[in-house]
């Protein structure tokens, strides 16, 4: 429901978890921040971990472009690139 | 671009924030090691056992949106309580808390008469069913998938059985009147994205399986309010399909005249046509060459002994349970000996077709490491698979069930 977003904005009736999170430990290498910064705003990181290590290059890609196309997630060409170039390097096949 | 800074901080401004579980790391690092040696390594080194308010712990996948299985010792009864009960989302801008005195039900749409907004007061005043009903997410097993796919890597647990009252939704579809030309029914539930070009998660069945009796408003579950997470105060309950149709924190039902668009619809959830049985959703096959995953297919469970068990040689109790998409199940066979022969378990008590059918068996084990097999028919005759259909989402796992054990 659209109404929710706004409900979540206003209300805080939303919010992401903290704590728990704070217990996921990926890989420390280049791209982790542009990962942080980007895919952490709508669903925590284990979902990389989770999806690890068998996607080959050109699934961490695929994954990357349905997040920006098909999700709407708001990154910038250079920022998908570190991003994608971080999973495949850390948590690929 | 949106951060997760920017997003706390205007969200969390002054809010109680949603307390997604409080980490029991040494009671996890017992139980994690019970995990499906079949999952993708990375999965199993990321679940944990943790406990979201109102649950019995569970193994959490992904704490945003929160996806958290039940591990298969929750599995031994045929009723699944509510405190062990899986939680699945897909978008993370879930409600925290929703006020049912306030909570409201829209019905309408350009394929209904009229409309009409119920409060959950309305909903009970309507008469009220129970049934005992399989509620299997789509994926579950996904992460056994061999190669694996991508997803919330379930293994056994995201589904449970629960006994749910409501209200028939073709008696909610009848306070504002379908018109011959109604399609399909829209549901949507009061979670959503974070950004708005996300999809919200959106879902539709065909007006026929709206019509059913079967089909329910539920706004109970074994007796209590739906726990929040999965789906307080009211969630539409389809026996025999998927979990993916039974919308939670249901607020909105549209009956339309034209296939339903929707991302969830139209892109996710679908399987290749004409490689599973079940019924089709034909409304929805515009699209291509596949469909929307309908019916749950034959399946069983073996919940004793557990995986890596070291049993005593001899006769050895095996039991379990079974599940169909709402034929019922006929029979459910044992073996001890990775498969070359068979024997029939004794069904348990029949709670409907709908419902979890438990089994068991006594089975001789020999001494040495043994596979202990299980494989349950449906009342019309399907049976589990051998070989997995493989398919771009990981849906409709059913190998036979299978654990390692050691005789001694």
């Amino acid at each position: 429901m659209r109404y929710a977003v706004i409900c979540a904005i206003t209300l805080g009736l939303a919010a992401p978890a903290l704590a728990d999170e704070q217990a996921i430990q990926l890989k420390k290498a280049d791209g982790l921040d542009k990962v942080e910064a980007n895919c952490a705003a709508c669903h925590s990181l284990d979902y990389i971990q989770m999806n690890s290590p068998f996607p080959s290059a050109a699934t961490w890609d695929a994954e990357v472009t349905k997040m920006i196309k098909v999700f709407g997630a708001p990154i910038d060409d250079a920022d998908a690139k570190a991003i994608g170039d971080y999973l495949k390097k850390n948590y690929g096949s | 671009m949106i951060t997760r800074r920017h997003l706390l901080g205007t969200a969390g401004a002054g809010a109680a924030l949603v307390s997604t579980g409080i980490a029991f790391p040494k009671f996890a690092e017992a139980a994690i090691s019970n995990l499906d040696a079949g999952l993708p390594a990375g999965t199993r080194g990321e679940a944990t056992m943790e406990r979201l308010p109102g649950k019995q712990p569970l193994i959490k996948l992904s704490y945003r949106p929160p996806n958290y299985e039940a591990p298969v010792s929750y599995f031994k009864t045929s009723i699944t309580p509510n405190d062990k009960f899986f939680v699945r989302y897909h978008l993370a801008n879930i409600p925290e808390k929703i006020d049912a005195k306030s909570w409201k039900l829209s019905v309408g749409g350009d394929g209904a008469n009229g409309t009409a907004e119920l409060t959950l007061a309305d909903l009970k005043k309507l008469p009220a069913i129970e049934i005992v009903a399989v509620n299997q997410c789509s994926g579950n097993r996904r992460g056994l998938f061999q190669p694996h796919v991508a997803g919330v890597e379930w293994g056994n647990g995201a589904m449970g059985c629960a006994r749910w009252k409501g209200a028939k939704l073709k008696d909610i579809l009848a306070k504002v009147g379908l018109k011959a030309e109604a399609i399909e029914i829209v549901v949507d539930g009061a979670d959503g994205p974070i950004v708005d070009k996300t999809p919200d998660f959106v879902k539709c069945i065909p007006v026929a399986k709206a019509l059913e009796d079967t089909t329910i408003v539920a706004y109970e579950m074994n007796g209590a309010p739906l726990p929040h997470f999965n789906g307080f105060p009211a969630r539409l309950v389809v026996p025999g399909w998927t979990g993916t149709y039974w919308m939670k924190h249901l607020v909105s039902i549209r009956a339309v005249t034209k296939p339903f668009e929707g991302f969830w619809m139209k892109s996710a959830y679908r399987i290749p046509i004409g490689k599973f049985p079940g019924v089709r959703f034909t409304s929805q096959e515009s699209t291509g060459p596949n469909t929307p995953i309908t019916e749950m297919m034959v399946n069983s469970l073996i919940t004793t002994p557990s995986e890596g068990a070291k049993l005593k040689s001899g006769k050895t109790a095996v039991s379990g349970i079974a599940w169909d998409g709402g034929a019922g199940i006929k029979s459910v066979e044992v073996s001890a000996d990775g498969g070359k022969t068979w024997q029939a378990a004794k069904l348990g008590k029949d709670l409907g077709k709908f419902a979890f059918r438990p089994w068991s068996a006594r089975v001789p084990v020999g001494k040495g490491a043994q596979k202990i097999m299980a494989r349950a028919t449906s009342a019309n005759g399907r049976g589990q698979t051998t070989e997995l259909v493989q398919n771009p989402a990981g849906y409709h796992h059913n190998l036979y069930s299978s654990v390692s054990v050691t005789g001694a």
